[in-house]
């Protein structure tokens, strides 16, 4: 099956502080992974080095066939812009912008403004009639929304989502899934980090990383759990 | 149908207007460096015209003689007065100097045209009144303090003209001249009781002109006199025209030197604001960048941001700048301003270049901004 994201022996240290510890994991195309673990396990930190906003300090990172370590600065900001969606938990809407206009900044930074799939992109997160409200005027579901929106305007290839649900309500929360459901249904890649189950389990596919190392794998129960019980450095999972 | 040039306009705008607080700081500071700037040029523009006239008081700035030992033909003097350009020519008179005597004490008396002197020498000082009728006599203020020639008296003046006939005229004493110079040991009288009293005309010794002209504009009027009327020379009063070209050289120096410091204040003021701007705009840059948005696209929204904040803070200070220029011309020249109008654009373009490059260090700042930190609130 063909890869959208091959993360080979990736480490990532800050002084003394390992925030990923040889990390190996390789996500099918389509496929919905939540990212599991505790506060500082390195949740964000993966997500922040394959959503192109940071580095590896070792190994190797391979989105949609490009090896990411071979780009410069420029290349990694195409990649964003070109093939990744992001998902914020603090929605990270611009104050000043109506919700349709948060979302054609996406569109002016990616190719051309369109207005009228600015709209569809609104009106497939149902919220079409708020298109000329100000964050300030919208809930935090519906702001979380509009993120959602502008993530999928471009037609990304894989969906980055850090803590999607995590500044919402439960009837929110179930909005904003449904919606990650539609995107998955139509193909979509999707990578979620979550500290909630009922999130995780959502998806196809769950991993759990503690201290920078990936512990556990649902696809791959027995194989990650033994290595867990590994010295750091040696729990490698594969999934092929 | 939106395009993309007019979605950066759009961000521009709503950037500023829906937050008012910050644009106001930044426009009030553009505005009030254009007020300066333009208010210094329009100053700058026509300081020179209201010290010229300023000057005038000051004396002739063109004295005007026969060549060598002649003496000077007012025939000619009338060709070197038709050179001269009649809208700039404050006054033309002539000095005729001739030794006479008065109960044998010896004198020298100047016929003048007293209409034209009060002109080219606003700084003559008379007491009682200025003549105006044939036989009348202004005093020198040493003479009139020293003998009894004083306002009121009547006095003979003789001597001998060149061919040596001997004349004699009653005159009658109507003022006292007092200018601190050596007018004040002079007797003037008319040109023209002059020449009745020597029975010699048409001639003068001296003639100086009071005019508005510019100093390279002065010496090319006395070179075309030099050149068309040979047998008159045409010299500058380097004492008036010099001290009119220092005065305006340094004025319009400290002039330029307030607007460059004025200017640099503005950019400081801007480049402080547009700092906060961006360090409050952290996190959207942060996004913007994550969106994909290259350094030099965030730049220019900056730039661009920066160039709106200067046209329009320009345009409104232009006004105010106009209405300060008028303000002080009124004030200390007492004259009325012509407002020049192409001044506006022109201060418009030098304020947008000035926050353009007030805007370079936020921009820099701007491009350092990490996304990955700034989007965790770091």
């Amino acid at each position: 099956m063909e890869l959208i994201l091959e993360i080979k022996e990736v480490s990532k240290i800050y002084g003394s502080v390992v925030a990923l510890n040889n990390l190996t994991l390789n996500v099918p195309q389509g496929q919905w992974l939540a990212i599991m673990g505790p506060s500082g396990s390195g949740k964000t930190t993966l997500m922040n080095i394959v959503g192109c906003l940071d580095s590896p300090t070792e190994g190797q990172v391979t989105l949609d066939g490009l090896n990411l370590g071979t780009l410069s600065l420029a290349g990694l900001t195409a990649i964003r812009r070109e093939s990744i969606g992001l998902i914020f938990q603090e929605f990270h809407l611009i104050s000043y912008l109506t919700a349709l206009e948060n979302v054609m900044v996406a569109q002016y930074y990616h190719s051309l403004v369109d207005e009228g799939e600015a709209l569809e992109a609104l009106a497939r997160v149902g919220l079409r009639d708020r298109a000329k409200h100000l964050p300030k005027q919208l809930s935090g579901g519906e702001q979380q929304r509009v993120c959602v929106a502008r993530a999928l305007i471009n037609h990304p290839k894989l969906i980055l989502a850090d803590e999607p649900t995590g500044n919402l309500d439960e009837t929110n929360e179930r909005l904003v899934m449904d919606i990650l459901h539609g995107l998955h249904d139509q193909g979509s890649s999707i990578v979620v980090v979550t500290h909630a189950q009922e999130v995780a389990a959502h998806a196809e596919r769950v991993i759990y990383l503690e201290h920078g190392r990936l512990v556990r794998d649902s696809q791959n129960d027995s194989l990650s759990e033994e290595d867990a019980r590994k010295e750091p450095g040696q729990a490698d999972v594969r999934v092929v | 149908m939106i395009t993309n040039r007019s979605f950066m306009l759009r961000l521009a705008l709503y950037s500023l207007l829906r937050r008012r607080s910050r644009l106001l700081a930044a426009l009030v500071g553009v505005a009030l460096g254009a007020v300066v700037l333009l208010g210094m040029i329009t100053l700058c523009h026509d300081l020179p015209k209201q010290f010229r006239d300023e000057f005038r008081a000051y004396g002739a700035n063109l004295a005007l003689a026969g060549l060598g030992a002649e003496r000077l033909s007012l025939a000619d003097l009338a060709k070197a007065k038709a050179l001269l350009p009649p809208d700039k020519l404050v006054g033309l008179a002539p000095f005729r100097y001739e030794s006479v005597r008065n109960r044998l004490r010896p004198y020298v008396a100047v016929g003048t045209d007293f209409s034209e002197a009060r002109k080219t020498s606003p700084f003559w000082r008379v007491t009682g009144e200025w003549p105006d009728e044939p036989g009348e006599l202004l005093v020198g203020a040493d003479i009139a303090l020293n003998t009894d020639l004083k306002e009121g008296s009547f006095a003979t003046i003789d001597g001998r003209n060149s061919r040596q006939s001997r004349y004699a005229k009653d005159f009658r004493v109507v003022g006292t001249l007092a200018t601190g110079g050596v007018e004040d040991g002079f007797l003037f009288m008319a040109l023209a009781d002059m020449e009745a009293m020597t029975g010699e005309g048409e001639v003068a010794d001296l003639a100086e002109a009071s005019l508005t002209l510019k100093a390279n504009d002065l010496k090319a009027a006395a070179a075309l006199i030099r050149e068309k009327v040979p047998k008159v020379e045409a010299r500058l009063v380097s004492r008036v025209a010099d001290s009119e070209a220092n005065a305006l050289a340094k004025l319009t120096y400290l002039v330029y030197l307030v607007t460059a410091v004025v200017l640099g204040l503005t950019m400081i003021c801007v480049a402080t604001t547009m700092m906060t701007v961006v360090l409050e705009r952290r996190r959207e840059i942060g996004l913007k960048k994550a969106l994909g948005a290259e350094n030099w696209r965030v730049g220019r929204e900056f730039f661009f941001e920066g160039a709106l904040i200067g046209l329009f803070g320009g345009f409104l200070g232009s006004l105010g700048g106009l209405a300060f220029a008028r303000a002080v011309a009124q004030s200390v020249f007492g004259r009325a301003l012509f407002p020049h109008l192409y001044l506006i654009p022109l201060t418009m373009a030098v304020m947008t270049a000035v926050t353009i490059v007030a805007c370079r260090a936020p921009v820099r700042r701007a491009a350092a901004v990490e996304p990955a930190l700034v989007l965790k609130g770091e």
